[in-house]
């Protein structure tokens, strides 16, 4: 199979080009079937029209033919056994475990997937995955189901609260590869969308060893802690912070911002109004914008209320 | 015009005749309920259209433009609830099927005409309560997943019990049409010598009564969990998420074979009728469709395959879904078997017959990638699927009833079509169909995901031409009912029989009086017999 086809894209992992084969398999079938059912219909509409006005001509009494009734029974029968014994041995070939695969968490949650490694680094809306290793990713949703799903892998599988479902990843092709959500979970489910990377070995242990480092760099300032309570615990599925418009306000510049709430006031953006905006997201609610953030008040507080805070200052 | 009607025929008033709210609202007469439902769910079909047109609108270019996520999220699922609920599950039946099952088996009404007219009255209400939930409108799809349907702010409560309702109509119609097929057929009228449309009509009836209570069984559960936090779907309270799904489609794969049973028994009869033929291998076509009802309750699963159910259900379910493949496809081969040497003459129900076969052709053989459980983990909840639905569900059911009203207009009003126009609205919506939908084929395969409202700018081409594709496919709809519209006043009068048909509808005025036949008529023969014996017939 070729890398690439210009009807399916890339074929950037393992099972990519096996999925394809089955798909032309099956385009075959269907194909031939296609020419014959069409190709009979449109020449028998025509071979045997009649003409406008003239009175119907004689046509013969045939009621049925048990020959041919069987013949187009048994024959499309056996071809869709055999469609779908294919079908099932490359559906379980990617469902099959390959031993040592190195593991990833993956955490869905309205709107933003977070990847956790198994060192204990954790990104958000990126993975990235070395050439040629197989992964195994371990998936669960925090609130409603979700769908991973690589395009150019040919791969796709549902997340669900309360449950673990796998996904197993051989990368072919070094490159950057789009993640979309696949199964719709509300408002901003056409932007929950991740970054696939894919890195030559040495280069993808670079790129670790380099990231361990920061880890271990210890003491954080205020905004990197900010920065990383910010991307864990959900907030860029709604917020972006370079400016693009998703579900929420964009959070670039908000500090000291004029902004225009719902009820008519406008008050300006300030430390205790950031504050107010996390713990109490409903009381002070922007115009223009659905009243659908969760409160935090449970899950972020004092320090690390403040870290979120400074971090959002920070965005200029 | 009914009057004149009466004068011409010289027999009793038609079933017309009669004015006024109260003998439309009252009235027992299938024929009137079976108008009143077609009333009511074309109404839908015009809503749920507009609102497409606005969905393709907005997807005309991939960002954030037009109208926000939650307008375009809001609108497909109100799209498609629409459609699927309050038109093409109750289009063919209860409006076409209330009409002619009666006058197809020489019977003067339904088995219990005061149930149908409650069922109506039900379907009434439930669509009163479904509007109404329109304050707040729902926002999850269609398909109503939890915990999403459990957790959002929208009127998913009240449009539970909206389904609920429509959903119990559905079940009493079923129910009605099965006691009169059995108990009502004319002397004579044995199984096989029913027209095809009343096996299709049976399959479907006995669909709705079986599957309906599922779904609404699952609606009161989802309220129940909305209302009184009963977690049956909930995982932190020891429900589960795919139970739902178990229930959801456990009902609604069944009922797209109520979707498309009555669709092909109008094929079976638009074919013969038009190709002055016998149908061919009749028994295979009757029991293919019981064979696609009874197969048709054991393959839900193939609607989850990428939902976290085991390997060895996902297996089974696969292999159980290609066995709908055969009798299906012994139906499309037996139709164009019957074109064979036939005296085919191009009329507008013909017309639309043939576009039924072409579409639905497509859309079953695309049907075999995503039964396939390789190929359908790449394409399922892409735009591959929602262009197979399409294909299956517009290009199939509604080609059908498309057959169907313009076969049986004259019949209904009394009056004939716009033929010109019957055929320029037909390319106009055989051609837009194509352009709207096959792109998303090509979309789906490049892994453009549905239920998006922004989207990659690289998808942007085919979304386009899509686009285009459906103002076309509008332009034709709505030339369509115009024709309808127009003719209904202006149309020629329609003789008995103006297409030479032999089943027993053709044998009463047009429109029909009252009582359907003077003499309940007895049958000697089946309502196939076009076209020189040469052999001996059944």
């Amino acid at each position: 199979m070729p890398e690439s086809s210009a009807l399916f894209g890339a074929r950037a992992s393992l099972v990519s080009g096996q999925v394809d084969a089955v798909f032309l398999f099956i385009l075959a079938i269907a194909g031939f079937f296609f020419v014959l059912t069409q190709g009979l219909l449109i020449y028998f509409a025509l071979r045997y029209r009649r003409k406008k006005g003239e009175p119907p001509a004689e046509t013969p009494y045939i009621t049925g033919n048990q020959t041919m009734e069987v013949i187009w029974m048994v024959i499309p029968s056996l071809l869709l056994v055999a469609i779908f014994a294919y079908g099932m041995f490359v559906f379980i070939k990617m469902t099959t475990p390959i031993p040592g695969a190195t593991e990833v968490q993956v955490t869905a949650s309205q709107f933003q997937w977070t990847f956790k490694y198994q060192d204990g680094r954790s990104a958000a809306n990126e993975l990235r995955l070395a050439l040629d290793q197989p992964v195994k990713l371990i998936m669960t949703s925090r609130d409603v189901i979700h769908s991973l799903y690589i395009p150019d892998y040919r791969q796709k599988q549902d997340l669900v609260p309360g449950r673990y479902t796998y996904l197993w990843l051989v990368p072919k092709k070094t490159g950057t590869f789009d993640i979309y959500c696949a199964e719709y979970c509300g408002t901003g489910h056409s932007l929950m969308r991740a970054t696939l990377i894919v890195m030559p070995l040495p280069e993808y242990d670079k790129w670790v060893q380099s990231e361990r480092q920061k880890l271990k760099a210890g003491v954080q300032s205020p905004v990197e802690r900010g920065k990383a309570l910010f991307e864990s615990s959900g907030c860029l599925g709604c917020h972006s912070v370079d400016g693009t418009p998703k579900v929420g306000p964009t959070l670039k510049g908000v500090f000291g911002r004029q902004v225009q709430l719902a009820d008519g006031r406008t008050i300006t953006a300030d430390e205790e109004y950031l504050r107010e905006s996390i713990v109490e997201p409903g009381e002070d609610l922007v115009k223009g914008f659905q009243a659908i953030m969760p409160p935090y008040q449970a899950t972020l507080k004092d320090d690390d209320l403040a870290a979120v805070v400074a971090y959002l200052k920070s965005l200029k | 015009m009914s009057d004149e009607a009466t004068a011409a025929t010289g027999h009793e008033p038609d079933y017309l005749a009669q004015k006024g709210f109260r003998s439309w609202a009252c009235t027992h007469d299938h024929k009137r309920i079976g108008v009143m439902y077609l009333i009511a769910t074309h109404s839908f079909f015009l809503i749920g259209g507009i609102l497409a047109m606005l969905l393709r609108l907005k997807l005309l270019t991939p960002g954030p433009a037009l109208m926000s996520d939650h307008a375009y999220n809001v609108l497909f699922t109100l799209h498609g609830a629409m459609m699927i609920f309050l038109f093409i599950i109750p289009a063919i039946p209860s409006s076409l099927g209330n009409f002619f099952i009666p006058l197809l088996i020489g019977a003067r009404d339904v088995a219990f005409p005061r149930l149908n007219l409650y069922s109506f009255w039900i379907f009434v209400v439930g669509i009163v309560i479904t509007v109404a939930s329109l304050l707040q409108p729902i926002d999850t799809g269609w398909t109503f997943y939890t915990p999403y349907s459990a957790q959002t702010a929208s009127a998913v409560t009240a449009l539970s019990c909206g389904m609920f309702l429509v959903g119990m109509s559905s079940i009493l119609t079923g129910l009605n049409f099965i006691v009169t097929i059995h108990t009502m057929r004319a002397p004579g009228m044995t199984w096989y010598r029913m027209p095809l449309f009343i096996w299709g009509m049976y399959g479907t009836s006995v669909i709705q009564v079986l599957a309906t209570p599922v779904i609404g069984i699952t609606f009161v559960l989802l309220v129940a969990e909305r209302l009184l936090g009963i977690g049956f779907f909930d995982p932190a309270k020891g429900g589960d998420p795919l139970l739902f799904q178990h229930f959801f489609w456990f009902y609604s794969h069944p009922v797209v074979y109520v979707m498309i049973l009555p669709a092909m028994g109008i094929i079976s009869e638009v074919i013969p009728v038009f190709a002055r033929k016998p149908i061919f291998g009749y028994k295979a076509i009757a029991y293919s469709a019981l064979a696609i009802g009874f197969i048709g309750f054991l393959v839900w699963g193939h609607h989850m395959f990428v939902s976290g159910m085991s390997t060895v259900a996902s297996v089974i379910f696969s292999f159980l879904t290609f066995f709908v493949a055969v009798p299906t496809g012994i139906k499309i081969f037996n139709w164009i078997a019957t074109l064979y040497r036939g005296s085919i003459s191009l009329d507008s129900p013909m017309l639309y017959a043939l576009a039924f076969i072409f579409l639905f052709i497509i859309g079953g053989l695309t049907g075999l990638f995503l039964g396939s459980l390789a190929t359908d983990v790449h394409v399922t909840d892409t735009y591959f699927l929602v262009a197979h639905f399409h294909y299956t569900m517009m290009g199939g059911t509604i080609m059908g009833l498309f057959a169907g009203l313009h076969y049986w207009f004259p019949k209904i009003t009394g009056r004939m079509l716009n033929e010109k126009w019957a055929k320029q609205a037909w390319l106009f919506i055989v051609v837009g169909f194509n352009v709207t939908f096959f792109p998303m084929f090509i979309l789906g395969m490049q892994g453009m995901p549905r239920r998006f409202s922004q989207y990659p700018e690289k998808y942007q081409p085919l979304n386009i031409l899509a686009t285009v594709g459906s103002w076309i496919l509008f332009a034709g709809i709505f030339i369509m009912f115009l024709n309808f519209v127009r003719s209904l006043r202006h149309g020629a009068r329609a003789p008995d029989n103006p297409w030479q048909g032999l089943t027993l509808e053709w044998t009463v005025p047009s429109p029909p009086t009252v009582e359907n036949f003077e003499t309940i008529p007895t049958i000697t023969d089946w309502p196939y017999g076009y076209g020189k014996k040469k052999r001996q017939a059944k």
